[in-house]
């Protein structure tokens, strides 16, 4: 089977953005035809990464409407919706179009369109994928943070300020990040003294409320050097689901869905824990930094905590730099659009183009993690050197 | 009412139940974790709260340890000991004085949230539950 190649990558300005959903695809994808070089009609398909266009905005279609503004008719277009890692999942698809051989140019673009509702209906749609008789409850994605970052620390006796030093650690990065929506560091008596959201986490545990797009284009390594001597290959690409009911899972500090994508990428790729050079992970929330480096195997299990301590995941300094973006937690997470804008600062980490941010690497790691580890898709990236 | 879990043929209960359960097998019987108290295994107090929920929000994961099915209706029904099954659930706490390893009991109440204010369709799923109260 021949390897997958991305040629291109873009990425908007995350934040508040006056465009609808319909300009912020549009304005990625646009550049993302452009930064690979390729004509529009050479697409074959094209995915859309959307979790709730229809529910933020009313507007359903965003795939057909994408297609013709792009004057990419008439590839075949689907939208790809699996909550927060409906960006991982695209990348999934992605993949799998090209690697069955059922494309040989495939453009993925995600993104969601937020700001305009107030936090609580945010908050409900997000927190309308919950089990009813978790929603019952008023459940929130932040409250199950809460609620796991407790018994974090409780069991493993870590120290509060381990989970803050993740946001400051997170928001140094996004300083670097011109498309970041904070490009403000904060210091650790800011992030603590924050107010409480869903205790013991506080106000600068959480991402905020974004919109943005962002794309790759994905074409056989054959392909791709038609168009291009430097590139990044798909080294491996798996994805997992746990449990629908979060309260159900044995062990609430281990998210199965982590753990089995992490295996599945690990395995395609030949690649282990200690072979990644750089990684973005879903810090939604602080503590699933923690649980992410924990399931694919960068730290032991009730662990993380210290190795964040000893400064091992600072971008500039550390052995395994995380979220070198600036992460969810400064960069932003509009829905749709976080797993792809991961992969687009790998792409860059990669392709040497990440300009302040840039660390040595030549293996990188997403974990896209949808509801509160519902679905996770783990994907590893190599330079084609 | 009641807080119906599932029972299936491994012995292994679930809160909810479901078609099919951890073992792949079918559900042999209900219990009614109403009818047991529980420990807090974690907690958290939310202060951003979707509409129609109160706030703050105090929610608990409990765990129930559910002995096995008797006949005799008089039997215990508070925890089992050693050699109960563990089943968790999750839901609010009537105060925020709680704290983890507490024992809390069931308390029904007729409406946990405002059906008509979140973005579900009200008449998709019941709105009245349980909420723990220490003791």
């Amino acid at each position: 089977m021949e390897r997958v190649a991305i040629i291109g990558a873009s990425m908007t300005q995350f934040g508040k953005r006056e465009e609808w959903i319909r300009e912020l695809l549009a304005e990625a994808g646009l550049a993302c035809l452009e930064d690979a070089g390729v004509d529009p009609a050479d697409v074959e398909h094209l995915y859309v990464s959307n979790m709730a266009s229809g529910e933020f905005e009313g507007q359903s279609g965003v795939v057909n409407a994408l297609v013709h503004d792009l004057d990419a008719i008439p590839a075949y277009t689907q939208r790809v919706d699996q909550t927060s890692s409906s960006g991982g999942a695209g990348i999934y698809a992605a993949w799998q179009s090209v690697a069955s051989g059922a494309s040989d140019m495939t453009l993925l673009v995600g993104g969601e369109k937020m700001t305009h509702r107030t936090t609580a209906e945010a908050t409900d749609v997000i927190a309308s994928l919950t089990h009813p008789v978790e929603y019952k409850h008023g459940v929130t994605l932040p409250s199950f943070a809460g609620l796991t970052a407790r018994h974090y620390l409780e069991r493993f006796d870590a120290p509060r300020e381990s989970l803050a030093k993740v946001a400051v650690k997170n928001h140094e990065n996004g300083v670097d990040n011109p498309k970041a929506q904070f490009q403000k560091e904060i210091d650790l008596e800011t992030a603590m003294e924050s107010p409480i959201v869903a205790d013991p986490l506080r106000l600068y545990d959480f991402c905020p409320i974004t919109d943005g797009s962002a794309a790759l284009m994905f074409c056989p390594e054959s392909v791709a050097r038609e168009y291009t001597d430097e590139y990044v290959v798909i080294a491996g690409v798996d994805g997992a689901t746990d449990t629908h009911v979060v309260h159900e899972r044995e062990d609430p500090t281990i998210m199965g869905g982590v753990v089995e994508s992490g295996e599945g990428a690990y395995e395609m790729s030949g690649y282990g824990p200690d072979d990644i050079d750089v990684a973005e992970l879903h810090d939604m929330f602080t503590i699933l930094e923690f649980l992410q480096m924990e399931g694919l195997g960068f730290a032991e299990h009730g662990e993380a905590w210290k190795l964040v301590e000893e400064g091992y995941t600072e971008r500039d300094t550390g052995e395994l730099p995380i979220n070198t973006s600036g992460g969810l937690k400064s960069k932003g997470h509009p829905l749709g659009a976080s797993g792809v804008a991961q992969a687009v600062e790998i792409y860059e980490q990669l392709m040497g183009e990440a300009g302040p941010r840039q660390v040595g690497a030549d293996v990188g790691l997403t974990c896209n993690v949808g509801g509160f580890g519902n679905c996770v898709i783990t994907t590893i990236m190599e330079a084609a050197r | 009412m009641t807080m119906e879990a599932y029972r299936y043929e491994d012995g292994s209960i679930t809160y909810p139940g479901h078609p099919i359960g951890p073992d792949g097998s079918e559900p042999v019987e209900t219990i009614d974790l109403s009818e047991y108290t529980a420990k807090v295994v974690t907690w958290t107090t939310s202060t951003a709260t979707p509409p129609g929920v109160r706030e703050p929000n105090t929610l608990a994961i409990v765990e129930f340890d559910v002995s096995e099915a008797s006949d005799d209706a008089s039997s215990s029904r508070t925890q089992s000991g050693d050699d109960g099954e563990p089943v968790r659930a999750l839901g609010q706490v009537t105060t925020d004085d709680v704290e983890t390893g507490d024992t809390v009991r069931p308390v029904h109440v007729e409406e946990l949230r405002e059906p008509g204010a979140g973005i579900r369709e009200p008449e998709s799923q019941e709105w009245d539950g349980y909420r723990f109260e220490p003791v």
